[in-house]
């Protein structure tokens, strides 16, 4: 599982691009307040995962599922966030019957084409950002002699 | 409607106005699991709190710049998200990891005044 500390943070590049997006354009996040939004995530993650076991638990139920994920939303006063996540799971959910098809495909095809490209753009993306996440794609990367 | 499977590879730049997701799934499992009491999660909620990170990291960003300070210079700061954490209800959890800055000279000085009030007695 979580074998070190930072196993439990957010990869720092996406949470930036999260918050962009919904900041208006041309907004300065400070370094410690992109580390602190990030941490905040964090903690909502494992917030939310204790309120909604603690459904699943009065239910009797070992799995957490979707019910218990809304329910915890409702209880932390969350509920703007119930209609987007309603949304967003149906959404989800069609996708995912079609998905397991092309996406063995798609994998495949990603990777020969990303790999080469993705080595310039990543250096920018991750100036401060070591580990994010160990896709197991990295091990399929071939030297290209430039 | 358009379905997201249509360009999977795409997504990265505009997902979280969309109605995919750009955090890692496997990260949020892995926080998750680190849950002492959680022992299985389903796939729906397990994509359902990933959404819901995304959703909670703009409103955060967005309601701390909102009362912020730095409106005027365009800039968001630690003391706004600490501000908010503290003001608003709906992020009262977050206080804990988001204390207020206090200089260590005010600091001293209010523990001064406590000892006094103490010696009042």
């Amino acid at each position: 599982m979580a074998e070190r500390p930072e196993d439990l943070n957010l990869p720092n590049a996406v949470i930036t691009r999260i918050i962009k997006e919904a900041l208006p354009d041309g907004v300065n996040v400070s370094k410690e307040a992109r580390r602190a939004i990030s941490q905040a995530a964090s903690v909502f993650v494992l917030y939310a995962t204790s309120c909604a076991n603690n459904f699943a638990m009065k239910a009797k139920r070992k799995t957490l599922n979707a019910g218990d994920v809304l329910a915890a939303m409702e209880e932390m006063e969350f509920e703007r966030f119930l209609e987007p996540l309603r949304e967003a799971l149906e959404v989800y959910k069609k996708g995912q019957k079609g998905k397991k098809e092309v996406s063995e495909q798609k994998r495949k095809d990603k990777e020969r084409k990303t790999d080469s490209e993705n080595d310039k753009s990543r250096e920018e993306e991750e100036e401060e950002e070591e580990r994010m996440e160990e896709e197991p794609e990295a091990e399929e990367e071939e030297e290209v002699e430039n | 409607m358009k379905m997201s499977q249509s360009n999977p590879d795409k997504d990265d730049h505009t997902s979280s106005n969309k109605k995919t997701i750009s955090l890692p799934i496997s990260r949020v499992r892995l926080i998750m699991k680190s849950s002492p009491d959680v022992s299985s999660i389903n796939q729906d909620a397990l994509f359902l709190t990933t959404k819901a990170t995304e959703l909670f990291v703009q409103h955060l960003a967005l309601a701390s710049f909102n009362n912020g300070s730095g409106k005027e210079t365009n800039t968001l700061s630690y003391s706004d998200l600490a501000n908010t954490a503290e003001e608003t209800e709906t992020f009262h959890f977050l206080t804990d990891i988001l204390p207020k800055k206090i200089l260590a000279r005010d600091y001293l000085k209010s523990l001064e005044q406590m000892q006094e009030e103490d010696a009042d007695f």
